[in-house]
């Protein structure tokens, strides 16, 4: 099977990259990297790439391929062909490149230190192993299994334009601290994770990170139960929880998104330098007509007919939840 | 030229390495890593079936000891055994404490399965990534206690001067700058060499740098004839399916439908220990009895349930690289090239002969494994005997006289090495991939399960052909920056040196013991080969071979059955 590849080549150090074109004659079950390795031990030697497990355990071969991040050994090299077109390999996103596909991942590791990456556990020590519940350590060990290969993200768009943003790796690797009962600094770290700037608020829940994942590790989800797990434990002092609620209030009371509530609501009624900050913003909205200035109160919106029926469904979900905590 | 000194040096960091490192740090050593990965990406993170401790009130240190002694094939150092299943308990309790998330029983406590050759089920495990999650929380602890790691470090050489083994030089792979690295000790912890054997179950990166080096430098290697094939590997790229899919009662099957191990190992059936089980998957395929040449995996009979429970990453493999999914179909599999039982020969404190270099893990012989290991051992061997590694060489390193610093004429040979390789790129010689594309399949055909005399006389003539061919590699790439081209040539002539060992080892044992099996000499013979293969390296790169007692405590050799 003719294998057709288009690969990004960038010396160290340069701003400047290029693609050089391969072709290789490759068994039918051959994977992208077995392809890559073909090409390096046979037809270029100076192509940089990471390697090592061959069966998705190590993590080292996350790269972008056509557009998109993958492990290389899991990734089959004829899944990706394309008609005439080659299979077009490049580095991950949002890290910078050493050489050609091999990226500086300290752009995680860094983060993954930042969210205290070990159980702490401050009690006295039990004089066997701790006693906890197979479904709990089932479900932290789902969570562990991410093997830091970085596809996520290369991938996530938080992260392209807010680098101070934990991101999806880092996080399922706190929820497994977070999940796991042998810690006893739960609160703490929910209070840390849910920070202003780059904590787990800050996910537009795009499902990128799900998507892209190689092992299945969900990181959105991840992210999500960490949010309930915050909002659970108390931790609501923050823009995300504020947001979320004015948002929810603002539905129920109107059936609408009551816009020039929401902003004050979330930020905080007396934080001016985000209010003017925000100004350009409102300008826009005003623009778009979604203030209603010329209404019976100006910039205050009547709610929806039928709101009653809005209220309803509310209350249901609200019913359901409390049954459900029972 | 950058000089870096620490007073202990890990050079690894899988397993074996991240654990004498802790040990080290906890001892109060400044002690340092130095990987040619990210410590993440180790290949301890691929043990997938589990970590055996007599954890239970019904078993015993002594029972998972003569389990062990038994599965070497008598070959064992019994001392070594007896720490190995001694501290076992109590080195899985502070793993477990460190953060593990070790799969439970009902009450709460971990959970164990059966494997192979054990009297009792002692395995422990999360699920069937159980080096990943150890990995995992290993690396955790060395983060938490700030220990300085040498990320995409490869060393070249030992440095030894004055008779003691003072540091190593080593090429950060993002400069491609050579480095001296003083320490008044060195610890090996580099693991496997599956890479001598194509397909082996073994990630790229395993080529027995640590071996080659400490070899090179005048450290004897131990009982390299003894390879493990593991039973149950994948046709074309050789990757594992763990022994758990046996050990939670999956079948073997020939292509009459028949559960062969019957013939082979009446008692114990798949979950004898690994030799016998690959020799009778040999047996079968070789007398007609197999598919594609390989026998069948059956794990359907476990349902899909406990299979996404407990087997879900080999589910997934044999998914991706076989389109098998074995919750409907039995998957092909043959034994493969997994583990070297030798390594750098070792006391029970991991100290070699060479003074100031220590060895653990995959990549040392401290004589637990013997002519076989048994499945679940070798994750604890780098629990047990990296812990030591580390208190032994951090207290090395307290008594070691401050050592005159590491002159800069230590780094020559290298650097003479890389500028020869650099000046000769575009040269006539071969490609280092073609050179160990030949040495991977003849390792395969003719030091495999079943060996003879010719084969191993025509191997041996290969390896010095081989050797020969080296001297003439040709180097492609020239640049500096994460130059894997000449890694790789770094790598393969130490893997050529190790493969020799492994060659004249096995061609001198005229016997079958645990994993080496001689069809011109069946029967394991206690009276001349109760004894350990020493290899020293010959000036010209040739090994010479000596032999070194057996240390026996309290099992005589018996006839082994399963």
């Amino acid at each position: 099977m003719e294998i057709r590849l288009k690969v990004r080549r960038q010396e160290a150090q340069s701003e400047y990259s290029s693609y050089s074109d391969y072709t290789v004659d490759m068994p039918e079950g051959a994977t992208m990297l077995d392809a890559l390795l073909q090409v390096r031990d046979y037809d270029d030697g100076s192509l940089a790439l990471r390697y090592s497990c061959r069966s998705s355990i190590c993590g080292s071969c996350a790269m972008r391929v056509n557009g998109r991040a993958r492990l290389a050994c899991k990734t089959k090299a004829v899944d990706m062909a394309n008609g005439d077109e080659p299979i077009v390999v490049e580095p991950l996103g949002n890290m910078p490149v050493v050489k050609d596909l091999v990226t500086d991942m300290d752009v995680h590791w860094d983060k993954v230190r930042q969210i205290t990456p070990w159980v702490e556990n401050s009690g006295p020590e039990p004089e066997r192993e701790h006693l906890v519940t197979h479904e709990v350590m089932l479900d932290v060990s789902n969570a562990l299994s991410c093997i830091q290969c970085g596809a996520c993200v290369s991938d996530c768009p938080v992260l392209e334009v807010d680098t101070s943003f934990i991101g999806p790796a880092a996080f399922a690797k706190a929820y497994r601290f977070v999940g796991d009962p042998r810690d006893d600094t739960t609160k703490e770290r929910l209070q840390g994770l849910s920070a202003t700037q780059g904590g787990i608020w800050d996910c537009t829940r795009c499902n990128m990170c799900v998507e892209v994942c190689p092992k299945d590790i969900r990181p959105m989800d991840r992210i999500m139960q960490l949010r309930e797990k915050a909002v659970a434990a108390g931790v609501k002092e923050n823009i995300g929880v504020r947001h979320g609620n004015s948002f929810a209030g603002s539905v129920r009371r109107l059936g609408r998104l009551d816009e020039i509530r929401l902003l004050p609501e979330s930020v905080g009624m007396f934080n001016v330098p985000r209010l003017l900050s925000e100004l350009p913003g409102a300008w826009r909205l005003f623009r778009a007509g979604k203030l209603p200035w010329q209404s019976a109160i100006p910039f205050m919106h009547k709610p929806i007919p039928g709101i009653k029926h809005v209220q309803r469904l509310y209350d249901q979900a609200r019913n359901q939840k409390k049954e459900q905590a029972k | 030229m950058a000089v870096y000194t620490h007073d202990v040096l890990v050079v690894g960091a899988g397993l074996a390495g991240m654990r004498a490192a802790i040990e080290a740090a906890r001892n109060g050593a400044d002690v340092a890593l130095v990987t040619k990965l990210h410590p993440m990406r180790s290949h301890s993170g691929a043990a997938q079936g589990g970590i055996n401790a007599a954890l239970g009130e019904e078993d015993s240190w002594e029972s998972h000891a003569f389990d062990t002694v038994k599965g070497s094939d008598y070959l064992a150092d019994q001392d070594a055994v007896e720490i190995l299943t001694r501290e076992a308990p109590a080195n899985i309790i502070e793993l477990e404490r460190m953060g593990t998330t070790f799969s439970r029983v009902e009450d709460g406590r971990i959970a164990q399965r059966p494997f192979g050759g054990a009297g009792f089920p002692r395995t422990c495990f999360i699920a069937d990534i159980t080096g990943q999650a150890i990995l995992h929380v290993v690396y955790e602890q060395v983060m938490k206690l700030g220990i300085t790691v040498y990320e995409e470090y490869f060393c070249t050489s030992l440095i030894v001067e004055d008779g003691e083994v003072r540091g190593v030089v080593a090429m950060p792979l993002i400069t491609g700058d050579l480095v001296i690295m003083q320490g008044k000790a060195v610890i090996m912890a580099t693991g496997g060499l599956g890479r001598v054997y194509a397909p082996t179950t073994n990630a790229i990166a395993c080529t027995g740098d640590g071996m080659a080096i400490a070899y090179m430098a005048g450290a004897p290697l131990q009982d390299m004839e003894f390879m493990q094939f593991h039973p149950t590997t994948l046709k074309d790229s050789g990757v594992l399916m763990t022994e758990g899919a046996r050990g939670e009662g999956g079948h073997l099957l020939n292509s009459l439908g028949e559960r062969f191990m019957e013939k082979y190992a009446p008692n114990k059936f798949e979950l004898a220990s690994r030799d016998v089980v690959s020799r009778g998957e040999q047996t079968e395929i070789e007398e007609g009895r197999g598919i594609d040449g390989c026998v069948l995996l059956d794990v359907r009979h476990l349902g899909e349930e406990k299979i996404n429970e407990r087997l879900w990453q080999i589910r997934e493999l044999a998914i991706d690289l076989t389109n098998t999914d074995m919750v409907h179909e039995p998957v092909k599999v043959r034994p493969g090239a997994h583990y070297a039982m030798g390594g750098i020969k070792t006391n029970i404190d991991c100290a070699s002969v060479m003074p100031g270099l220590f060895a653990a893990g995959e990549c040392a012989n401290v004589s637990v494994h013997g002519s076989n290991r048994l499945g679940g051992n070798s994750l604890l061997e780098t629990i047990v005997f990296g812990r030591r590694a580390g208190e032994s060489a951090a207290r090395y390193s307290k008594e070691a006289a401050s050592k005159a610093p590491v002159s800069e004429a230590s780094l020559a040979r290298d650097h003479t090495r890389i500028q020869q390789l650099v000046e000769g790129a575009g040269n006539s010689g071969e490609r280092p991939a073609v050179i160990r594309g030949e040495l991977g399949r003849m390792m395969r055909e003719d030091v495999g399960i079943f060996r003879t005399k010719e084969q191993l006389e025509s191997a041996l003539a290969k390896v010095v052909e081989l050797k020969e061919r080296y001297q003439t590699v040709r180097l492609e790439d020239t640049g500096k920056v994460f130059n894997l081209d000449l890694l790789s040539i770094f790598e393969l002539g130490g893997m050529l040196d190790i493969a020799h060992t492994m060659v004249a080892g096995a061609l001198a044992r005229e016997e079958s013991r645990g994993a080496h099996t001689r069809r011109d000499f069946p029967e394991r013979d206690d009276e001349k080969w109760m004894k350990h293969t020493i290899a020293h390296r010959e000036e010209d790169g040739s090994p010479r071979l000596e032999y070194g007692d057996v240390t026996m405590t309290r099992w005589e050799p018996e006839v082994r059955t399963y």
